[in-house]
């Protein structure tokens, strides 16, 4: 675990790990390291995991956070978890579109929505 | 100083800064401090620092290869218009047209390499000098 402020929030709803972000910019490599590390280890420590991953405190991201979510998905898939992403706003949703990551990622618009897909 | 990037006509303010993420982080607010004093939609700020992030990022880790020895220039003019930024490194440069397009179905999951397509999604035009060190984003206020 990393040191300092802790960059996420984790909580428990019907089985699934729901995780807020507590950055509102997810931009810089050191705190994108951070953050992968901190789910990495989620993942690795609950086999089979559902993770939600909520981004309604989240106002920018970068190409390396993208970087960071692709290499989780993959390990949540490996783990024979689910990975799915909710409240994502209409800005960071157009990242998402134009790298095409939409059709990589299973995005809801909201966590109850999310939640009732696990 | 200097006027002579494509389609620039007003001068360009030069900050010279270490290669480092933090120390960018002033001509940043010095540059979104305009943008937002020059009346730009809250988008097209959003555009203009996310494509100013990937561009600084690029630099230092591609470019000055995470040498905090090393420096960048941002040269930068931001006017009612438009915005006009070039962030140049000390690396060996690249040829742009050799990245592999991330939105194909084999590169799809590659977890890099979407940092030049964001910033050209984002600007209304991107420009590489001739070696491959410095890239110039320009947004228009429309």
């Amino acid at each position: 675990m990393p040191e300092g402020k802790p960059h996420l929030k984790i909580s428990r709803s019907n089985g699934v790990h729901v995780v807020h972000f507590a950055d509102r910019k997810i931009l810089e490599e050191l705190s994108i390291n951070e953050i992968g590390e901190e789910l990495n280890n989620l993942v690795d420590s609950q086999p089979g995991i559902k993770l939600l991953l909520n981004f309604s405190s989240v106002d920018h991201l970068s190409s390396a956070a993208l970087g960071m979510l692709i290499t989780l998905n993959k390990r949540v898939t490996q783990a024979n978890g689910a990975l799915k992403l909710s409240n994502i706003n209409a800005q960071i949703y157009e990242v998402f579109k134009i790298t095409r990551l939409n059709k990589v990622f299973d995005i809801h618009p909201t966590a109850e929505e999310a939640l009732a897909g696990f | 100083m200097n006027g002579t990037d494509a389609g620039q006509s007003e001068p360009l303010t030069e900050i010279v800064v270490p290669s480092k993420i933090e120390a960018t982080k002033e001509p940043e607010q010095q540059i979104l401090a305009q943008v937002a004093r020059c009346g730009y939609s809250p988008d097209a700020a959003f555009a203009i620092k996310l494509a100013l992030q990937e561009a600084v990022t690029n630099a230092i880790k591609h470019g000055n290869r995470n040498d905090p020895s090393k420096h960048l220039t941002l040269r930068f003019a931001v006017s009612p218009e438009k915005t006009v930024i070039a962030v140049a490194d000390e690396g060996d440069g690249f040829h742009v047209e050799k990245i592999p397009d991330p939105t194909t179905d084999e590169n799809l999951e590659c977890p890099t390499g979407r940092g030049i397509m964001l910033m050209r999604a984002y600007m209304n035009r991107v420009s590489y000098n001739d070696k491959g060190t410095e890239v110039t984003l320009v947004k228009l206020n429309e």
